[in-house]
């Protein structure tokens, strides 16, 4: 069974004025079908607007849908019955990590989901030790988070999630206001999670380098589902992505511009290490 | 105009428990008309240094001068520098504030004293050279999106025509091609008003593009100060500063390791492009 499936799922956002009088309708997901498998790693693209950030929400029961169903775990988000066990299954973690951490020491912050579910104190301490050292922030853990860096509280933040034991996690632009030390620190650690503790990452992000290593890619545009495939098969389409305002990693580029040149070489080359191979094969 | 920083040190909070040097001697000469990348880790003193330039924040020692003059002198007009030296903050959109797009487009100009006719052309040349078109004039900017929100707000600056343009990490959140269009904008205003442009970023290959000269922060100080192909020479010291080279700089090294008799002095996929198909012989 997937553990995320959305059947024709519709979202709108509807505006009214003082009277309650409906001013305007913003459909920002638009019939939208899909299944995400157990243990799978699959990133969500699309321009800004596209409908990426409403559609997250739908994961974890913080918005519903307007028609359509989202089901997790099998479970309808819509039923009121079921909305603690979604939510226990799917954690979100958001763009800015300031807002996300609210404990004064890091092993505090990370221990108030658990507490809130109602774990015992011994086990909270289990998981807080455990979630820290699955993102490489134990040893900060008596730090406070205001002095930790960009990269460290975005860790923390997913630490924080992982200790409600979640099967899945959705991570919203999580490294677009870090530095490229701390974007690669937070990708690296949701892969581990990803790969070792086989939860289910959804990962929606503008940097393109960041999803070559996703089992499957979603490329929204205007509420809808516009490209779906394995990274290859996505950045194969250099055109279709740019009209779809994204792009494809420099290597990627370049490996495109070298065939248009007239060179043998594939669409779709993904790393350095691919690049190298298709170039040694062209001497 | 011309900016010298001249051995500016900076603390927050001197004095107290809880003091910290964000600046430490920095010493930096800004020409008219250049287009400079700042980058640097998280917390290296970008977003204090520029808020230095226009005088938001004091320097605790060492100074900054506007065209020969110190802006730290008693009676300097730091109104009229900051409408000179505009400033774009990081997540602008945050500080939009007025009932609708174009009233607060108006009010940086407004503030500098211009007549209603004045303030009005200017916020409407802004919003067209950002892109904003006459349907949103009205609306009130909480109804935009990210990206038209973050244009609006520079907008607000561009309507004071500042002579040194600074951006504070305007590209993050904002889609690929977002991105490269408010690049292309930014180069094509300075080639238009000759304008300076500093922009502070995390991409090292959007400052490889866009940029002349990069400087690079490193723990409150300047650590490199140099074109783009300079900086990008020093892989390792800046892989160790948590930064790193563009991408295809790092798949340039990848060739080279392989064998392939290529130039690692590539900082653009078509320079890239061009060096790679001399080496193969095409
Ligand atoms: N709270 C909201 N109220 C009204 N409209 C919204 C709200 N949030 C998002 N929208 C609109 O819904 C659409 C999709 O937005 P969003 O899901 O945030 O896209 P993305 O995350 O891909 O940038 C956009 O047109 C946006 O303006
Ligand atoms: N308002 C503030 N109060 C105290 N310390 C600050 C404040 N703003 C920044 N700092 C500290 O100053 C240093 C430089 O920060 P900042 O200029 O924001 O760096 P950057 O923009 O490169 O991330 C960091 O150590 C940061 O923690
Ligand atoms: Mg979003
Ligand atoms: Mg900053």
């Amino acid at each position: 069974m997937a553990i995320i499936k959305t059947d024709n799922l519709t979202f709108e956002y509807i505006r009214r004025d003082e009277e309650g009088n409906v001013e305007g309708i913003t459909t920002a997901v638009d019939n939208v079908s899909f299944e995400i498998k157990r243990g799978e790693f699959v990133a969500i693209l699309g321009h800004n607007g596209s409908g990426k950030s409403t559609l997250a929400k739908h994961l974890n029961a913080i918005l519903f849908p307007t028609e359509g169903t989202v089901f997790v775990d099998g479970k309808d988000t819509s039923e009121d019955a079921n909305l603690w066990d979604v939510r226990e299954t799917v954690g979100m973690v958001f763009q800015n990590p300031d807002n996300q951490i609210i404990g004064q020491v890091v092993e505090e912050d990370v221990g108030f989901g658990p507490e809130n579910l109602g774990v015992p104190t011994a086990e909270i301490w289990e998981r807080m030790e455990e979630s820290l050292k699955a993102v490489g922030m134990y040893e900060f853990r008596k730090k406070s988070p205001n002095r930790l860096s960009g990269g460290q509280k975005q860790r923390v933040s997913i630490a924080g999630v992982l200790a409600m034991h979640p099967q899945c996690i959705v991570l919203d632009e999580p490294t677009a206001m870090l530095d490229p030390i701390g974007r690669k620190e937070v990708i690296r650690a949701v892969r581990a999670l990803n790969d070792v503790e086989k939860i289910t990452a959804i990962l929606i992000t503008h940097y393109m380098d960041e999803i070559v290593h996703a089992d499957k890619v979603i490329v929204m545009d205007k509420g809808k589902i516009a490209m779906a495939g394995t990274p290859r098969e996505i950045f194969s389409q250099v055109d279709k992505l740019k009209s779809l305002s994204l792009d494809v990693p420099q290597v990627t580029m370049c490996a495109h511009k070298l065939r248009e040149a007239g060179l043998n070489i594939p669409e779709g080359i993904l790393t350095n290490d691919e690049f190298v191979k298709a170039l040694q094969q062209c001497q | 105009m011309s900016i010298i920083v001249n051995h500016l040190t900076y603390r927050y909070n001197p004095g107290t428990a809880m003091e910290s040097t964000a600046l430490d001697d920095i010493n930096l000469k800004i020409e008219d008309g250049e287009f400079i990348g700042l980058i640097g880790h998280t917390g290296s003193g970008k977003s204090t240094l520029v808020q230095q330039l226009n005088g938001i924040l004091k320097p605790t020692s060492g100074g900054v001068y506007v065209d020969g003059a110190d802006i730290g002198d008693d009676g300097y007009d730091l109104k009229k520098l900051r409408g000179e030296v505009g400033l774009v903050f990081q997540y602008p959109e945050h500080q939009l504030f007025e009932t609708d797009v174009f009233k607060d487009v108006c009010f940086g100009p407004k503030n500098l004293g211009l007549t209603q006719k004045e303030t009005e052309l200017r916020a409407y040349e802004a919003l067209k050279q950002v892109g904003i078109a006459d349907e949103y004039f009205y609306q009130s900017p909480f109804d935009l999106s990210g990206g038209q929100k973050r244009r609006v707000a520079i907008a607000g600056v561009l309507a004071m025509k500042p002579k040194v343009l600074i951006l504070d990490e305007p590209t993050a959140g904002l889609d690929p091609k977002g991105r490269d269009e408010l690049l292309d904008k930014l180069t094509s205003i300075r080639q238009d008003t000759g304008c300076t442009i500093i922009l502070v970023s995390h991409s090292m290959e959007d400052v490889a593009r866009y940029a002349d000269r990069i400087v690079v922060m490193h723990k409150g100080r300047i650590a490199f100060d140099d074109t783009p192909m300079e900086v990008f020479k020093h892989r390792d010291e800046l892989k160790e500063m948590g930064l790193g080279v563009p991408g295809i700089t790092e798949t340039m090294y990848k060739l080279k390791d392989a064998g392939f008799p290529v130039s690692t002095d590539i900082i653009t996929v078509d320079t890239a492009v061009t060096e790679i198909m001399k080496v193969l012989g095409r």
